[in-house]
């Protein structure tokens, strides 16, 4: 199965980095590679202008690549090396004396200490990410094209105007994350097939706040590299350690939310009120039909949850619905078992739009006094598809539900959705093939 | 502060202090005011660095900002914010005197709901950890004033000794409080504060850093280096309220779930969140540790989630169980482990839910294992699961007392129970109370007269099948 079984950006298991690498993807790195041979030869031929600062700057990138971490949605960030790179980009004295590395230096530099921290990931096995790193690195680059010749025809480094050069150093930090916010949005739209402007979105929500912090760090560590020399670098790790390890721990435990939430979901099923892995399948055909649909992060996350959790009502039933299809039992006992599932989510006080989505799961889309969540509607699509069609991967069957689902768009099924269940499953066909 | 700013408990009634809790807040707070006295006994006319009215001004508002802006961290009880920053500086800027000043204003911090008490109790405490953290850095050699060129590297090794001081004192006489005055609501919806401690005292260390930025750029920018300062402060800040809200949601959700469990039987209303609770107060009594005895909370809440598996016509029914239907009910631990096995669990709180209904003697379900060969999980999980059992409602029998249920595990220990885990269990008992189930009131229509499986004196017994 090709990356459609990527939800929400959590990459297929045991795929090499070589296989889930998409065009688009080969494409970046490529052109990273490229500005990278150029940047290298540059700097070999005109020789590396004061080596001890950019050895220094080299080692913490390479540090901060070690130690990079992931985020949510598959996204990646090394928020040492960055703020290390950016601030190799702006630095304008070190100790007292100017610093005048070019920016084809800068990129060299940035390149290979992401190269060397990136080896410790391929020796323990873990994917090396070049697509992300080639981000990054376009990020720094951007810096640095734009400040490196702009510090020598303005002259900023002068005491007493740090007003100036503080504003210009914030202009072209910003550039650089918005470069590799762009290319990173690239990616997970050609990846995860969602809208780019969805994608964009998604992508500066989550990058903004390290974001924020390795810009201001960056521009830090070139302030006070004037006064206290490279130990500026030295000094400037502990915090943003802290910051990362809070990072790493609000990422185990959303993963760990995730996973139980995925796991009691199948307690329906171990309890024989529900056809075997039902949840998981709803839930990945909800999440993908709302990405579909241009739903942000946030919202599917919500909605997998609620996809998830949708059956978990039929457990306050005495006796198990036959077959445990839902979409076969009275309007009536499908009411209840939304109402009991919403009661239950609504029980932990912290899942509140996610008992809504439950809650109206069973409504008609149309013909109510007020119209159900779009998730809910998602989830009565998909619930029905499934029930049709289960585990089976047979087009015939796919068809004949898809077609059962059209018939009924008149007032039961909402037909844009519909619509994005059949993108989904024709997807998943094409694939298989 | 980092410390400072630390953790305080919040909105515990003054009337709730014990006298001996009293004595202690009396303690610190005369302890802040002699300080202060002295030091102003010394230098009347404010000659010193504390005297530049305008650096001082700039420190205070940077301390208040921070320390208005803090992140509950515990069950909303604790407050972590990274003012030990600015407070660090101020060591360096205006020397130990200053700082403790710095630190003394955080009475004035906008917070709603802190008692006076604790902000007197707050304002003692940063005022005496930064006047500590201060005389360190003046021990080991650190300058008082703005840093110059020549003052690095060698500031650093005086300001981390200040560092770690000023988090030990703070941490310190936190933690002081936190033994005398108990938490409100202990249980297992609230991760414990302690187990923040560590990775707090670990955040001020790092955050202490940026207080010697902020010292270092004052000569250069002044006030505007503290702003740019304050952003990487405010993500990590962010990011632990983040880490903290989500890991009270997942508790949460957790709780919602085991619950729904629940629901199939009126008798057991409350069973796993007790079960958890009583196995974390077993594995803290035996000496576990954070992550074991967490570990250890979530096994006991999900101990049961393999009932499910067990049709309810079963679970429920009037009378003797046929062979079948007692196998379907020895089955529910491995189902239970089917069910979590894909949760990132410790291995161990899976052994826990498999063999928790085995028993030392070895007759046990379902692999009939023996004394040690149990996991240590499932011996805890197996008698707070049995006392629970036996001190709640059911249809067939009232709730036994307190008493009678530790006589029983007592009589059946060494057979069924470990010995040293039912002593543990009986000595956090006596400590920490229990609180009982309430008698189920709503009986269902078609009454449950199945005996529990949980139930010690209850054994399971199955009648011939046709």
């Amino acid at each position: 199965m090709s990356r459609t079984t990527a939800v929400l950006g959590e990459p297929a298991q045991g795929e090499s980095w070589r296989q889930a690498m998409d065009s688009g993807e080969l494409l970046l790195v490529a052109a990273a590679g490229m500005l990278v041979v150029a940047a290298v030869a540059q700097t070999a031929a005109a020789g590396l202008v004061q080596p001890r600062i950019a050895l220094a700057f080299g080692a913490l990138i390479a540090l901060g690549e070690v130690l990079r971490l992931s985020l949510e949605g598959g996204r990646e960030s090394a928020p040492i090396g960055s703020a290390g790179a950016f601030a190799y980009a702006v630095v304008l004295t070190v100790g007292g004396q100017p610093a005048l590395q070019p920016a084809l230096q800068v990129i060299a530099v940035v390149a290979a200490g992401m190269v060397l921290g990136a080896l410790p990931h391929l020796a323990a096995g873990r994917p090396a990410g070049l697509a992300r790193m080639a981000s990054r690195l376009i990020g720094v680059a951007v810096a640095a094209a734009l400040f490196r010749p702009l510090s020598t025809i303005v002259a900023i480094a002068r005491p007493g105007e740090w007003g100036l050069a503080l504003a210009l150093m914030a202009v072209v930090l910003v550039a650089g994350w918005l470069a590799e916010c762009l290319l990173g949005a690239l990616i997970s739209a050609d990846a995860l097939r969602a809208r780019f402007r969805v994608a964009l979105w998604d992508e500066m929500r989550v990058q903004l706040p390290l974001g924020a912090a390795v810009a201001a760090t960056a521009i830090l560590i070139a302030f006070a590299a004037d006064m206290m020399g490279l130990a500026a670098l030295g000094v400037f790790i502990a915090p943003l350690l802290v910051t990362q390890m809070a990072f790493r721990r609000y990422a185990g435990i959303r993963a760990t939310y995730l996973e139980t939430v995925r796991a009691l979901a199948r307690v329906p099923e171990v309890g024989g009120y529900v056809e075997d892995g039902h949840a998981r399948r709803v839930g990945r055909l909800a999440v993908l039909a709302g990405r579909e649909l241009g739903m942000s992060e946030p919202q599917l996350l919500e909605l997998e949850y609620a996809a998830l959790m949708h059956d978990i009502g039929q457990l306050s039933l005495r006796d198990p619905i036959p077959g445990g299809a839902t979409v076969l039992a009275s309007r009536e006992q499908q009411r209840r078992i939304a109402e009991l599932g919403a009661g239950i989510i609504d029980q932990a006080g912290v899942l509140d739009g996610v008992a809504e989505i439950v809650r109206y799961q069973s409504w008609p889309w149309r013909g109510q006094e007020r119209a159900p969540p779009v998730g809910s509607r998602i989830i009565r699509a998909a619930n029905a598809f499934d029930d049709l069609v289960g585990a089976s991967t047979e087009t015939s069957r796919t068809m004949a539900a898809l077609e059962w689902l059209r018939l009924d768009t008149a007032t039961e099924y909402d037909p844009r959705v519909v619509e994005a269940l059949a993108q989904v499953a024709g997807r998943r066909h094409r694939s298989r093939r | 502060m980092v410390t400072g700013a630390g953790h305080r408990s919040r909105g515990e009634r003054t009337s709730k202090l014990s006298p001996a809790a009293w004595l202690y807040v009396a303690a610190v707070v005369t302890a802040a005011v002699a300080v202060l006295a002295q030091a102003l006994g010394a230098d009347p006319d404010l000659d010193g660095p504390v005297g530049q009215s305008w650096t001082m001004a700039v420190l205070v508002l940077l301390f208040l900002i921070c320390d208005s802006t803090p992140t509950a961290v515990a069950s909303r009880q604790s407050a972590w914010s990274p003012s030990s920053s600015v407070t660090l500086a101020a060591v360096v800027l205006v020397g130990p005197v200053g700082a403790l000043v710095v630190g003394a204003t955080s009475l004035f911090s906008v917070r709603r709901g802190l008692g006076l008490t604790q902000r007197v109790f707050n304002a003692s405490m940063y005022g005496l950890s930064a006047w500590a953290a201060g005389q360190a850095y003046l021990a080991f050699g650190g300058e008082v004033g703005p840093p110059s060129h020549s003052s690095f590297p060698g500031i650093i090794a005086p300001f981390a000794v200040a560092a770690v001081v000023h988090v030990l004192i703070n941490h310190g006489l936190l933690w002081g409080m936190l033994m005398l005055v108990p938490a409100a609501e202990p249980g297992p919806s609230g991760p414990a504060l302690q187990r923040y401690l560590p990775m707090l005292a670990l955040s001020d260390l790092g955050y202490a850093t940026l207080g010697l930025l902020i010292a270092a750029l004052w000569s250069v920018g002044g006030a505007f280096a503290a702003i740019l300062v304050l952003v990487p402060l405010f993500v990590a800040r962010w990011a632990i309220g983040q880490f903290a809200a989500q890991e009270r949601a997942y508790a949460a959700t957790m709780a919602a779930l085991c619950q729904a469990v629940e629901t199939k039987d009126w008798y057991t209303r409350g069973h796993s969140e007790r079960v958890s609770r009583g196995s974390a107060m077993i594995a803290r009594e035996v000496g576990m540790r954070g992550r074991r005895v967490e570990a250890i909370r979530y096994a006991g809440m999900l101990h049961d989630v393999g009932k499910l598996g067990v049709p309810t016509t079963v679970l429920q029914k009037n009378g003797a169980l046929t062979e079948e239907e007692l196998a379907a009910i020895q089955l529910h631990p491995m189902r239970g482990l089917a069910i979590v096995r894909e949760i990132g669990f410790l291995d161990e709180a899976l052994a826990g839910i498999m063999h928790h209904h085995e028993r030392m003697d070895g007759s046990g379900y379902p692999m009939g294992l023996a004394g040690a060969e149990i996991p240590e999980f499932a011996r805890v999980i197996a008698v707070a699961d049995a006392f629970d059992a036996m001190t709640s409602n059911r249809s067939y029998r009232g709730a036994r007392s307190i008493e009678e249920a530790v006589a029983d595990l007592r009589k059946w220990s060494g057979a069924q129970f470990d010995p040293a885990l039912v002593e543990a269990f009986v000595a956090a008992l006596r400590r920490e109370g229990w609180e009982q189930s309430r008698p189920a009131t709503v009986h269902p229509a078609d009454g449950v007269a199945q005996p529990d499986h949980d139930d010690p004196a209850a054994a399971l017994r199955a009648v011939d099948s046709k």
